[in-house]
């Protein structure tokens, strides 16, 4: 193996930091605001008899009571005790992590766009509105499909949009009942199925053949006057390129089915292949993974949902059109699915994408996407020596962009798994690698995705850290499977995470479960600190 | 509170197996293995599984056999067992084990760990059944049951899991053997389904399915959606026979009857017809009436006939037809396939190449997989 850097001994600060709702106390407020002079007072009414009486509560929320810089202290003690995507490498497989350019932030964040509103004239927001068509223009030249949406704020909703899609076109065609099976793969992002299963349909999963491809024949058996779609990704989740991907989607339009798709991630193919020559119908990019708009806590996250004229009628109202002199919201759609979500869309995702689109160019485009497959190849060759890794399927066999690893055969000699490795991997300033989507097929698994932001560097450093903890397993096994030793949280305990008397979503739930929760009094901060 | 861990060591097990014997069933082969030089295999692979539980050493009660049905395996490993019983050491049978199973069991222990093979696993669900939740060290020739880790680390490290409580789910699973007369003596494998044992649930370390989270209670609950399906689609004027297995008990349940757990029970308009059938009895049910078959795989393995319903004979597939034949497997049980297709082997090669080709396998309530079966 290559020489490999030193792994740096990490360390996070430990500010064993309250919950919000546990600091503060009684009346202690951020801001103080005076009274108004009595000649306001006296011709205004009383705040809250401006909210109609239906909509007021009966009782002030129980809100956290504290003072401004106790509450900025406690959540940059948060933002310490966390790894994240600015402060190290940050290679989650499928969710392609990378760099959102800082000048993209400083637009977003300019008062043009922060003080505009969606309900805003047409006239007066013409500036944001074409752009948010030439990213519709730029999407149709990258995807080969006719107009796009960016109304859903996520990946899972563009899929959501288009089994709504799917059950508008064959009901208009007569063939709603009849058609009500929609095909996937086990490998594709499951929220395939569970969008079409939403959306009334039944879901037909194909197993991929013993090698990992998806399998044709799986395909052909599965075809039938039920049919109503596909939905699917390629690459899958294994990295593995569908390399038949046009017989499929030939099958399914013989068959009398829509091909959807699910481009979520499309950072392997991006200038190389087209969802329209793939033989698509439509498609969704999120422009939170690929078009390097912010993802995670950063967010907002965006999807762009594309069909192909012939569906382009169905797809969420309003759309934005231009006439040639003007740009418009385009209303007025009855044959539209209707409405995902209010309003337009997450538009500073829109924007941030269609300014690194302009930043990178259509050769840059293609740069990406050859890059980031370079890359995952060239940690192929580190990890390959990493003693107890297993590559699943397609031996020999390339891999675009991300890679479906196992750690069984490390799990088979010395008892440490992935969830062991992945805590671990924080004691050395690595933020956990992404496991596997629902269900783990393959055994321990792992998934990087070092897209084109990450250096040879930062590979070589990541590989550094898995053969460190590899040789642990091997020869101090415990260390592993006791970590993370140098975290802000030493082990969280699982055992409670699937028991709903356990978890609580919310602090009211949580004392409610714990039995201290009454709607007239406080909660009983005694108790609660013993936690 | 210490836990109670109890112990079994079959300490034959395994024997047979490095001098290509087949198995170490029967006191003849056991003579044979040792002129051929085979030496005890399950004391060390025992010691191997509790050598991970040193760790947890202070938390535990050991509880075990005298000699090597689990004493000195314990000892060696550095634990101060508490010893139950008594057996005559070097000429320990299939009793022994029963015994010392059922003693152990009323012990009230958290957890049986035992060491053998296909046989011992027998031995152990003819003693408690899923009574109590147990755990196999993989020492035998044969590892047919599902009721074995992976290896003996793991039976180790999953024993840790659960007498920690950081996984408590059981979930039951197949007791399988071959019958090693027929496969010594006429070179074919004949393999029969016991029953069902329960043990903690971790799949990625036991010997057959691989998915990670595997929870006892959403088995359960994915067993039921299939159920409901299976039930909202009976029609009247047809007989539904219904192989064995805890899936398709889970139909039985949803209508109030009563299942043979191994063995194939009819249904029509809901009702029973018969319980426990076998292939004569069938086809006298059967006469004039249209009927469907419902099937489910054998976790780990992927037999839909064959293996554990021979009453659902070749004849008998052959009056239904292949297209009246569903197959209901949860998903997690098409996951622990690992991609390899389900299996056919009825005895008649016409009828299993009508069952060849894919299948589509109902694994929810409206969701399917499409499986290839060989």
């Amino acid at each position: 193996m290559k020489r490999l850097p030193p792994v740096r001994e990490y360390h996070s600060p430990v500010w064993s930091e309250p919950i919000i709702t546990e600091m503060g106390r009684k009346g202690e407020r951020g801001i103080l605001i005076p009274k108004a002079e009595k000649e306001i007072r006296a011709s205004a009414r009383k705040g809250k008899s401006y909210i109609p009486e239906k909509m007021r509560r009966k009782q002030a929320p129980q809100l956290p009571e504290i003072g401004q810089p106790q509450i900025l202290r406690h959540f940059l003690h948060l933002s310490q005790m966390c790894l994240g995507m600015e402060t190290n490498i940050d290679a989650e497989g499928t969710a392609t992590m990378k760099y959102s350019p800082k000048i993209d932030e400083a637009l977003a964040r300019s008062s043009k766009m922060t003080e505009i509103h969606p309900c805003q004239d047409e006239d007066t927001v013409q500036g944001i509105l074409e752009i948010t068509y030439k990213l519709d223009l730029f999407l149709r030249e990258i995807s080969g499909m006719d107009q796009f949406t960016f109304q859903p704020p996520g990946g899972a909703m563009a899929t959501f949009a288009n089994a709504c899609i799917l059950r508008t076109h064959h009901a208009a065609r007569g063939e709603g009942p009849q058609r009500d099976e929609v095909i996937t793969t086990i490998f594709s992002h499951p929220c395939n199925a569970a969008t079409a299963a939403t959306a009334g349909f039944r879901v037909i999963t194909l197993m991929p053949d013993p090698t990992g491809y998806p399998d044709f024949e799986a395909l052909k058996a599965a075809l039938s006057p039920r049919t109503a779609g596909l939905m699917i990704t390629n690459p899958e989740d294994t990295g593995i390129y569908n390399p038949r991907i046009r017989e499929f989607t030939r099958a399914v339009h013989e068959a009398g089915g829509l091909c959807f798709y699910d481009q979520a991630n499309a950072n392997g193919i991006l200038g190389i292949t087209r969802a329209r020559e793939a033989g698509f119908d439509a498609c969704h990019f999120n422009l939170h993974k690929t078009f390097s708009s912010p993802h995670g806590s950063f967010g907002p996250g965006c999807a762009a949902y594309g069909v192909r004229k012939e569906l382009a009628n169905y797809l969420p109202r309003p759309v934005v059109t231009y006439d040639g002199k003007k740009y418009h919201l385009d209303d007025d759609r009855p044959e539209s699915i209707g409405k995902l979500r209010e309003f337009h869309g997450n538009i500073p995702a829109v924007l941030r994408a269609y300014s690194w689109i302009m930043s990178m160019g259509a050769e840059g485009l293609l740069e990406v996407a050859r890059t980031s497959v370079i890359n995952n190849n060239y940690l192929t060759k580190m990890l390959e020596e990493v003693p107890g890794t297993v590559r699943y399927y397609a031996p020999g066999e390339y891999r675009l962009e991300q890679t479906r690893w196992s750690w069984e055969k490390l799990t088979k000699d010395t008892g440490v798994g992935t969830l062991d490795i992945q805590r671990r991997m924080v004691d050395y300033g690595l933020q956990s690698f992404f496991m596997s989507h629902h269900p783990w097929i393959v055994p321990e698994p792992f998934t990087p995705e070092f897209c084109e932001s990450y250096s040879v560097d930062d590979m070589d450093y990541w590989a550094a850290v898995l053969k460190q903890i590899s040789d642990e397993a091997y020869s101090n096994p415990e260390l592993v499977k006791s970590s993370p030793h140098r975290a802000p949280i030493h082990l969280v305990k699982y055992e409670g995470l699937d028991d709903p008397s356990k978890w609580a979503m919310t602090w009211r739930a949580f004392l409610k479960k714990r039995g201290e929760f009454s709607s007239d009094h406080e909660p009983k901060r005694d108790s609660v600190s013993e936690r | 509170m210490k836990k109670k861990l109890g112990l079994v060591v079959n300490p034959i097990a395994g024997m047979g197996g490095r001098v290509a014997l087949k198995g170490s069933d029967g006191k003849e082969t056991i003579r044979k293995a040792i002129e051929l030089g085979s030496t005890p295999v399950s004391p060390k692979r025992t010691a191997e599984a509790l050598k991970r539980l040193m760790r947890i050493k202070g938390d535990i009660e050991l509880i075990t056999y005298p000699y090597d049905m689990g004493e000195e395996e314990a000892k060696e490993s550095g634990f101060n067992p508490t010893v139950i019983g008594s057996i005559t050491k070097g000429e320990t049978t299939s009793s022994d084990t029963c015994r010392a199973a059922k003693e152990l069991a009323v012990l009230n222990t958290d957890l049986l760990l035992f060491a053998g093979g296909d046989g011992t696993a027998r031995d152990i669900y003819e003693a408690v059944g899923n009574t109590i939740p147990v755990l196999g060290i993989p020492a035998g020739v044969k590892i047919h049951s599902a009721a074995y880790a992976i290896n003996p680390l793991m039976a180790g490290e999953l024993t840790v899991m659960y007498l920690r409580g950081s996984n408590t789910s059981v979930h039951e699973v197949e007791v399988m053997d071959i019958d090693e007369e027929v496969l010594r003596e006429e070179d074919r494998v004949s393999a029969k389904l016991y029953g069902y044992l329960k043990i903690p649930c971790d799949r990625k370390m036991t010997q057959s399915p691989k998915e990670a989270s595997c929870r006892g209670e959403q088995e359960v609950a994915m067993m039921q959606a299939i159920a409901e399906r299976v039930v909202d689609a009976m029609e009247e004027d047809w007989l539904y026979i219904i192989g064995p297995g805890t899936t398709t008990r889970a139909i039985m349940e949803r209508l109030g009857l009563q299942k043979t757990l191994l063995g194939v029970d009819v249904v029509e308009r809901k009702k029973i017809v018969a319980n426990d059938v076998n292939e004569a009895q069938l086809i006298r049910i059967m006469d004039g009436k249209k009927a469907k078959v419902i099937v489910t795989p054998i976790g780990g393995q992927g037999y839909i006939f064959g293996r554990g319903n021979q009453q659902i004979s070749p004849e008998i597939i052959r009056r239904v037809g292949p297209e009246n034949i569903l197959v209901i497997a949860t998903p997690s049980k098409i996951y622990s396939l690992m991609l390899k297709p389900l299996l056919v082997d009825t005895g008649d090669e016409e009828v299993d190449q009508r069952l060849r080709g894919y299948r589509k396998v109902v694994t929810g309530y409206r969701e399917e997989t499409v499986c290839k079966v060989l």
